[in-house]
């Protein structure tokens, strides 16, 4: 098919690079979070996530000794200490005495500061702070130091969130809601999937396309009638609601998915079971349902995803108690008052969509299925 | 722990009473016209009327009660005051259309539907062509598709910082800023300058659905029958020209689809906006408009009618796929 003569090697190369291209275009911002995760509060507001993977620059104000530290050395005063905490790694490349110019001196050359004093300060943070008469006043002198920073990668943030901002409980939560209400719809919309595929009865052909159009009912139009109705049988903000809530939107899909595969199935492993006097019953749970397994497969997975995902039908039909957040509407709140602490944010929503992609590598081949049924052609 | 029992419990129940449903309800119908007898034919012939809808009453009672029952309610509460307890007739239909924010939300809902379904279709299109045949493409697709995994506001997260602003002469660590800077101009506060935010907002909408276009469109490519493609070859038409003019005439139904379907799922956008703007900075969208009035003014009359528009411009769409669908059964 690509064989034209002569054109195929470039045109593969185009190809080629393009698709390359369009695939670098769609990872990076995903790419980006997850560096980000992975990289301490100082490192993040310091420099982009694109310069994780080299040593990065930061400039530090640094307090020498107090006065009363000094001691007496060949007439002179001095005051020496050590720029890094104890164990930091780094290395400085320049110093400076003003915040107007924090790196105006290489490391190791002499400054002289405004006071008469001089001071020295070495790569390894090491600083000598001299001056011929006593020092004066209760604070140490104020400099800056610019180190270089070694790259370094942790996974302390995912520790520190799990633990402290209630993402780990959420997790269970979320785990709560999506479980039953995956289960749940299957089972209902499974015989009804059967009788619409395969039992005659007048006013089938109106019911299928009934739930065709159900298909694409907003959600939005359901909310307020469900959640006044809710609130009146007593299952508002509940998990029981929600559970009731999710198997409602996700039975037209379901039934719809369910009922195009049965009626795929091959008529005479069905016609040749009732000729052996099966009953309807049996035939459904020991023959279609059996059958049916990839199509079950492709939409417990998209319930499962869509269920695990959702933000509104959570914020409406659950409330934000302790053990009722889920972790979407936790990472809503945590943009709203953490805004702009991005490592505590990216990890939250690295933990938010770790177990939706792990089950998406797993099954994608029936999610793919499940797309390719689910879309109407 | 206690709620893991509960939603246990809950599986159990739901699954135990649905076979059991089932089960006994299909047990009865045969007990009561036995399938043998004197009147056995007659008795076949009535479980036989009977049992489809056995088989189908617990989903048609939840249809029924989660998504057709609220379509009355809602139109019933739109001519209500903001408590639903007093009739106020076309009040808050007359307020809909001389408010600003709900001309907004339309405006920017109609750039949605637009801009999301044509950007995602047509880079779904170019990753569909261009993976298609390569020995990596696989991967590649998997790669694009993956986005669809990701919940909306987890989308939302890593675009925010794609977008993150920083001023007083830091470090941008915005990606988008940090080209802006890299090219010599003045980083943006992207998402809070009216105008661009909308697309922004948008662009991450497209990033999602193009994985979902590119798997549809991909199977409709290798569903082209071989010899239309061999035929046009032997006439000497080009890669380009064989793309445009003979296979994409060919799966224009799919496009359509596609095309449809992630109109509908523009309709419905909400986390995305909630998350990064909510609706402020000129962002506003319908389904965002009617959680505000639902949650935040407690207004459930003017929620209920911007629900109504939503269900009205889906309502096209809604005549096309049943239409389809009757198609596609006779």
């Amino acid at each position: 098919m690509d064989n034209i003569a002569g054109t195929r090697s470039s045109l593969t190369w185009v190809v080629n690079l393009s698709a390359a291209a369009l695939v670098i275009l769609w990872l990076i911002p995903t790419l980006g979070l997850f560096v980000s995760s992975l990289r301490d509060r100082d490192q993040i507001a310091a420099s982009g996530w694109w310069n994780a993977f080299s040593a990065s620059e930061q400039t530090a104000q640094v307090r020498a000794g107090a006065p009363d530290t000094a001691v007496q050395q060949d007439g002179l005063f001095v005051i020496e200490g050590n720029a890094f905490a104890e164990g930091a790694p780094g290395r400085v490349s320049a110093f400076g005495i003003s915040s107007r110019e924090p790196a105006a001196f290489e490391a190791g050359s002499a400054a002289a500061t405004s006071e008469g004093y001089s001071l020295t300060v070495n790569e390894d943070g090491a600083y000598r702070l001299t001056s011929p008469t006593a020092f004066e006043g209760t604070r140490g002198e104020r400099f800056f130091v610019t180190t270089t920073v070694p790259s370094r990668l942790t996974t302390e943030n995912y520790g520190r969130v799990l633990a402290a901002e209630g993402i780990g409980r959420s997790f269970l939560n979320t785990l709560t809601v999506s479980i039953p209400a995956t289960v749940i719809p299957i089972l209902v919309a499974a015989f009804a999937a059967y009788a619409l595929a395969w039992m005659e009865f007048p006013g089938r052909a109106i019911l299928i396309a009934v739930i065709v159009g159900l298909l694409v009912v907003p959600l939005q139009l359901s909310l307020i009638p469900l959640l006044k109705l809710h609130n009146t049988i007593g299952i508002g903000k509940s998990y029981m609601g929600i559970w009731l809530a999710h198997t409602g939107f996700g039975l037209p899909l379901a039934i719809y998915l369910l009922r195009n595969y049965m009626v795929g199935l091959p008529r005479e492993i069905i016609e040749s079971a009732r000729v052996d006097g099966a009953t309807d019953f049996q035939i459904f749970l020991k023959i279609i349902l059996p059958l049916s397994f990839p199509a079950l497969a492709s939409f417990a997975i998209f319930q499962f995803l869509w269920t695990w995902n959702d933000l509104l039908v959570a914020l409406v039909f659950l409330g934000n108690t302790e053990n009722q957040l889920v972790m979407t509407g936790r990472l809503a709140g945590l943009m709203g008052s953490r805004g702009g602490d991005w490592e505590i944010l990216a990890t939250a929503a690295f933990i938010t969509i770790a177990v939706p992609l792990v089950v998406f590598f797993a099954m994608q081949k029936y999610l793919v299925r499940g797309l390719l049924a689910g879309s109407v052609k | 722990m206690e709620q893991f029992g509960l939603a246990a419990i809950t599986i159990l129940v739901g699954v135990g009473g649905c076979v059991g449903y089932f089960f006994l309800s299909n047990a009865a119908l045969d007990a009561i016209f036995p399938a043998r007898g004197p009147q056995a034919g007659r008795n076949i012939t009535r479980a036989a009327q009977i049992r489809p809808w056995l088989f189908l009453l617990p989903a048609l009672l939840i249809l029924g009660v989660y998504l057709v029952y609220p379509v009355f309610v809602s139109i019933w509460l739109s001519f209500m005051n903001n408590t639903g307890e007093r009739f106020v007739g076309l009040a808050n239909y007359q307020w809909m259309v001389g408010d600003e924010k709900f001309r907004e939300s339309m405006v920017n809902n109609m750039l949605w539907l637009v801009v999301v379904p044509a950007l995602s279709t047509f880079f779904g299109l170019l990753a569909a062509a261009l993976t298609d045949r390569l020995r990596w493409g696989n991967f590649a697709k998997a790669m694009i598709f993956m986005p669809m995994a990701i919940s909306m506001i987890g989308a939302a997260v890593i675009w925010k910082l794609v977008y993150e602003y920083r001023g007083g002469g830091q470090e941008q660590i915005g990606l988008l800023n940090a080209l802006v800077v890299a090219f010599g101009g003045e980083p943006q506060t992207w998402l809070t300058t009216p105008g661009w935010n909308s697309f922004l907002l948008m662009i991450v909408l497209v990033w999602v659905q193009t994985g979902f276009a590119m798997v549809i469109l991909s199977a409709a490519l290798r569903g082209i029958p071989e010899e239309t493609i061999e035929a046009s070859i032997l006439d000497g038409a080009s890669p380009l020209q064989i793309f445009f003019k003979i296979k994409v005439p060919q799966i224009w139904g799919t496009i359509l689809v596609v095309w449809t379907t992630i109109t509908i799922t523009v309709l419905k956008v909400f986390d995305v906006v909630y998350a990064m703007t909510n609706g402020q900075w000129g962002t506003q969208v319908l389904a965002n408009l009617m959680y505000d009035w639902m949650f935040r003014a407690n207004d459930s009359g003017r929620a209920s009618v911007v629900a109504l528009v939503i269900m009205v411009l889906v309502l096209p769409v809604m005549i096309w796929n049943i239409r389809n669908a009757r198609k596609e059964m006779r």
